[in-house]
C-alpha cells in the first residue's frame, strides 16, 4: 500500500459530550444516530456498570441522539465550520 | 481484525469554536438523574413537553397536574410549579385550577393506566366540557409502575403479567384507543397522537405538543397529545428491541397522526 | 351590615359560605344537598366566582381539590352516598395540606363515623362541625371557612335534610365583602423557573434529590399536624342543666335540638334532667363531656343510626359513669331522616325511661 494514498477522512458537523457515568446502556442512541457514529462500549463499563457510548468521527450535530435519550447524558455541539477527520490510523484496508 | 478506528473524545467540550445546541438535561427537569428503567420512553416524552413549555415562554404561567405511574417520578423533578392528583383524577384537578386561574396554562401528565383505565370519565368529560386544558397522556400499554400488567389500551396478543398468552378479546376485552374517542367530542380542539421510539417520532411528538399548548392559549378548548411511549422492562424485552416493539405492537393499533385540529 | 331574612337552610348556608370568601364550589346533585348546590350556582357568579354542576362526585372533589391549590377558598359537599366517593381524596386532600370546606346534608344521622373517623385511607383527622338548626349552621359555615384557611385542611359541616330545608329568619353576611387575600403558598405558576417551583403533593413538597425524597419525613409531619389541629381546636359544645342532673342526654345537630327541648320540658316538671350538645364532632369536646357526666348517675345517648357518637361519649367517661344508648334508626320511609320519631313526646319517654 502506497504512503501516497490519501487517508480516509470525513467532514464532521459536531460533537457530543458524553455525561459516561448517567448512562444507564439502554442503546437507544445508537439506533437514533441518523449517521450512525455512536457505538456502545462491549468491555468498558460506567460506575454503575453500565456500558455506554462512544463516539466514531461523522458527527453532524442533529441532536438526535440527546432527543431520544431517556437519561439525558449528551451535550451536543455544532462546529462554526465543519472539519475534516481521519476516520482510521491506517491508509484505510 | 484489529480496531483501528479512530474514536473521538467526549469528555469535555471542543476546543474548535462551536454553537452548543443541547445541553444534557432541559432546563425545566431539576435533577438530572432519576430512577426510572434504561431505554424508558417517559423521560422523553416529559423532556418534549418542558421543552415546548420553555420554547413558548409559559414556565412562568405553567401549572403541571400529575397523575400517578412511573412518570410521577418527574413531579418532584420539575421547575414548573406541580399538583400531585390522585390516580385518574388529573383533569378534574386540572378543572378546578384553571377555572381559578383562567391565565394560567394548565396541563395534565398522565399514563394510559391512569387516564384510560382509572381516569376514562375524568378525561372525556373534560373533552365534552371544552376544558381549556392541555392533557398529556403516555401510553406504554401497561400498568408500569407496578411491573407489567395489562391496561386497557394493552393491544390484542400483547403478553403482560396478567394477560401472560397475550391478550385475548373473549377473556380481556378490547383496547381502548383513547386519542380517537377524546376526538369525537366536540368540546375537543386538539387531539393528536405520537411517539418516541426514534428521532423523527421524537421531533413529531414536540410538534404535536407544541400545537396543543398553542391551542390552549388561544382558548380553542380541550387538547389532547397521546405519546406512545417504549417500556421495555414492562414488555419484557430488551432495551434495544423496545423501540420495534412499541412499532410493531401499539403503533399499529394506536395510530400515529393528528385526529382532531382546530 | 348583615340582612335579615326568612331563608331556606341551604340558602342562608350559600350566602354564608360565599359570605366567607368561597369563590369555587362544585357538587353533584343529590337529596338533601342540591339545593345548596343550586343557591351556590346563583350566588357565585355575582362576586365573579365558580360554580361548576360536577359530572361525578369523584370529579367534584377533583375539581375543588385544583380549585384549592390557587389559595382561593373553595368547597365541595354532598349527602352521605356522595360522601363516600370523596372520600379517597379527602384524605388525600388532608396530606397535601389544602383547605377545603365540605358539607354533607346527611340522609339521617348514619354519617357520624365517616365524618368523624373518616372513610379515606390512612391515618387523618379533619374537623367536622354540626349545626343543630339554620342560625347555627350560618355561624358554623364562617367558622369552617376560617378554620380551613388557618389550619390548612378540609372542615366538614355535617348538616342534614332538616337544615337544608327549613325556612328560618336570620341575619346573614352580605356577600358583597371582597374574598380574602390568596396566601402565599398558594400556585399561579410564577415560581416556574425560579429553580424552585412549589408543588403541593399529598406526598409532601420534598424535591427529588440525590435520594429522592423522604416520605417518612412527611407523614410524620402530617401526624404532627394533625395532632396540632386536635391540641389547637377548641371544640364547641352546648351544655345545660348539668350541675344537679342526675341523668345527661348527648345528642347532636337538629336531633340535638328536638332532645335539647325535651330536656327542657323535663326540667319544668321538675326531673333532674340535663343535656350536653357536641357542636365541633372532631376534635370531640372529651373533657365537657367528662365535667358534664361527672355529678350524673348515668348518660344516655340519642342519635337517629345504630349508635356512633356513643362511642366517643364512651371514651370520654372512660367507664366512670353508664352510658346507655336510646335512639335508634330513623322510622322514615322516606329514607331521609326526618320521620315520625324526630318528636318531642316519643324522645322525652325515652329519657324517662332511661332515668336512673
Amino acid at each position: 500500500m502506497s504512503p501516497s494514498t490519501p487517508r480516509n477522512t470525513v467532514t464532521v458537523r459536531g460533537t457530543v459530550v458524553i455525561d459516561v457515568e448517567a448512562c444507564k446502556g439502554c442503546d437507544l442512541c445508537i439506533d437514533a444516530c441518523p449517521p450512525r457514529v455512536l457505538e456502545m462500549t462491549t468491555r468498558e463499563a460506567n460506575a454503575k456498570g453500565y456500558r455506554y457510548p462512544r463516539l466514531l468521527a461523522g458527527c453532524t450535530g442533529c441532536q438526535a441522539c440527546a432527543q431520544i435519550c431517556p437519561d439525558f447524558v449528551f451535550q451536543v455541539y455544532k462546529y462554526d465550520t465543519p472539519l475534516e477527520l481521519p476516520l482510521d490510523d491506517e491508509g484505510g484496508q | 481484525m484489529s480496531d483501528d478506528r479512530i474514536f473521538i473524545s467526549t469528555d469535555e467540550p471542543p476546543a474548535e469554536s462551536a454553537a452548543l445546541v443541547d445541553d444534557f438535561t432541559p432546563s425545566l427537569i431539576t435533577q438530572a438523574n432519576h430512577h426510572l428503567c434504561p431505554g424508558c420512553g417517559e423521560p422523553i416524552a416529559i423532556r418534549a413537553a418542558v421543552e415546548a413549555i420553555e420554547e413558548l415562554e409559559l414556565a412562568e404561567r405553567t401549572i403541571a397536574v400529575f397523575g400517578i405511574g412511573c412518570y410521577t417520578a418527574f413531579a418532584h423533578n420539575l421547575d414548573v410549579e406541580v399538583v400531585q392528583a390522585l390516580h385518574g383524577r388529573a383533569p378534574s384537578v386540572a378543572t378546578g385550577v384553571k377555572r381559578m386561574l383562567p391565565e394560567g396554562f394548565v396541563m395534565t401528565i398522565q399514563g394510559d393506566g391512569d387516564m384510560v383505565n382509572e381516569g376514562l370519565q375524568e378525561v372525556l368529560h373534560a373533552a365534552a366540557r371544552g376544558e381549556n386544558i392541555t392533557c398529556l397522556l403516555l401510553n406504554n400499554g401497561v400498568f408500569g409502575e407496578t411491573g407489567g400488567q395489562m391496561t386497557t389500551t394493552t393491544t390484542l396478543g400483547q403478553r403482560t403479567k396478567t394477560s401472560i398468552e397475550g391478550r385475548d378479546p373473549h377473556q380481556h376485552g378490547h383496547p381502548i384507543l383513547l386519542s380517537d374517542l377524546a376526538a369525537t367530542m366536540d368540546g375537543a380542539a386538539y387531539v393528536a397522537r405520537c411517539a418516541v421510539n426514534n428521532a423523527g417520532n421524537v421531533a413529531r411528538t414536540k410538534r404535536y405538543i407544541t400545537r396543543a399548548y398553542e391551542s390552549q392559549m388561544a382558548g380553542a378548548g380541550f387538547s389532547l397529545v397521546e405519546i406512545l411511549t417504549m417500556c421495555p422492562t414492562g414488555w419484557f424485552v430488551d432495551t434495544l428491541e423496545g423501540p420495534d416493539y412499541l412499532q410493531d405492537t401499539l403503533a399499529p393499533v394506536h395510530n400515529i397522526g393528528e385526529l382532531r385540529t382546530p | 351590615m348583615s340582612d335579615r331574612a326568612l331563608l331556606e337552610g341551604s340558602e342562608a348556608m350559600a350566602r354564608a359560605a360565599v359570605a366567607a370568601g368561597c369563590r369555587f364550589f362544585t357538587g353533584y346533585p343529590m337529596t338533601p344537598f342540591t339545593e345548596l348546590l343550586e343557591h351556590m350556582a346563583a350566588l357565585l357568579p355575582q362576586v365573579d366566582g365558580v360554580c361548576m354542576n360536577a359530572e361525578s362526585e369523584l370529579e367534584a372533589v377533583g375539581m375543588a381539590w385544583g380549585a384549592a391549590t390557587t389559595g382561593h377558598l373553595a368547597a365541595t359537599g354532598s349527602t352521605g352516598q356522595g360522601l363516600s366517593l370523596m372520600q379517597e381524596s379527602l384524605s388525600e386532600i388532608t396530606n397535601a395540606r389544602l383547605p377545603l370546606v365540605v358539607f354533607n346534608m346527611a340522609r339521617g344521622q348514619g354519617d357520624y363515623f365517616q365524618a368523624t373517623r373518616g372513610g379515606g385511607h390512612g391515618d387523618y383527622r379533619h374537623i367536622v362541625l354540626a349545626p343543630m338548626d339554620v342560625p347555627e349552621a350560618v355561624e358554623l359555615t364562617r367558622l369552617a371557612f376560617d378554620l380551613a384557611g388557618q389550619w390548612r385542611t378540609p372542615v366538614m359541616v355535617l348538616g342534614d335534610y332538616f337544615l337544608a330545608h327549613t325556612y328560618q329568619a336570620v341575619s346573614v353576611p352580605s356577600i358583597d365583602g371582597a374574598a380574602p387575600k390568596v396566601p402565599d403558598w398558594a400556585l399561579n405558576g410564577s415560581t416556574g423557573g425560579s429553580g424552585a417551583a412549589k408543588i403541593i403533593s399529598p406526598l409532601g413538597s420534598g424535591t427529588e434529590g440525590e435520594e429522592g425524597f423522604d416520605l417518612g419525613a412527611h407523614f410524620a409531619d402530617c401526624a404532627a399536624h394533625i395532632q396540632a389541629l386536635e391540641a389547637g381546636v377548641e371544640p364547641l359544645v352546648d351544655v345545660g342543666f348539668c350541675d344537679d342532673a342526675e341523668l345527661v342526654v348527648a345528642a347532636y345537630g337538629s336531633v340535638g335540638k328536638f332532645v335539647r327541648y325535651a330536656c327542657l320540658q323535663l326540667r319544668d316538671s321538675g326531673h333532674r334532667v340535663g343535656y350536653i350538645r357536641p357542636i365541633t364532632l372532631w376534635p370531640f369536646p372529651s373533657q365537657a363531656v367528662q365535667d358534664a357526666a361527672a355529678g350524673s348517675a348515668k348518660v344516655a345517648v340519642y342519635e337517629q343510626n345504630m349508635g356512633q357518637m356513643i362511642d366517643d361519649v364512651r371514651l370520654a367517661t372512660l367507664g366512670a359513669v353508664p352510658v346507655e344508648f336510646i335512639g335508634g334508626p330513623s322510622w322514615d320511609h322516606s329514607g331521609f331522616g326526618i320521620g315520625p320519631d324526630i318528636n318531642v313526646p316519643d324522645i322525652s319517654e325515652r329519657i324517662l325511661e332511661a332515668m336512673p
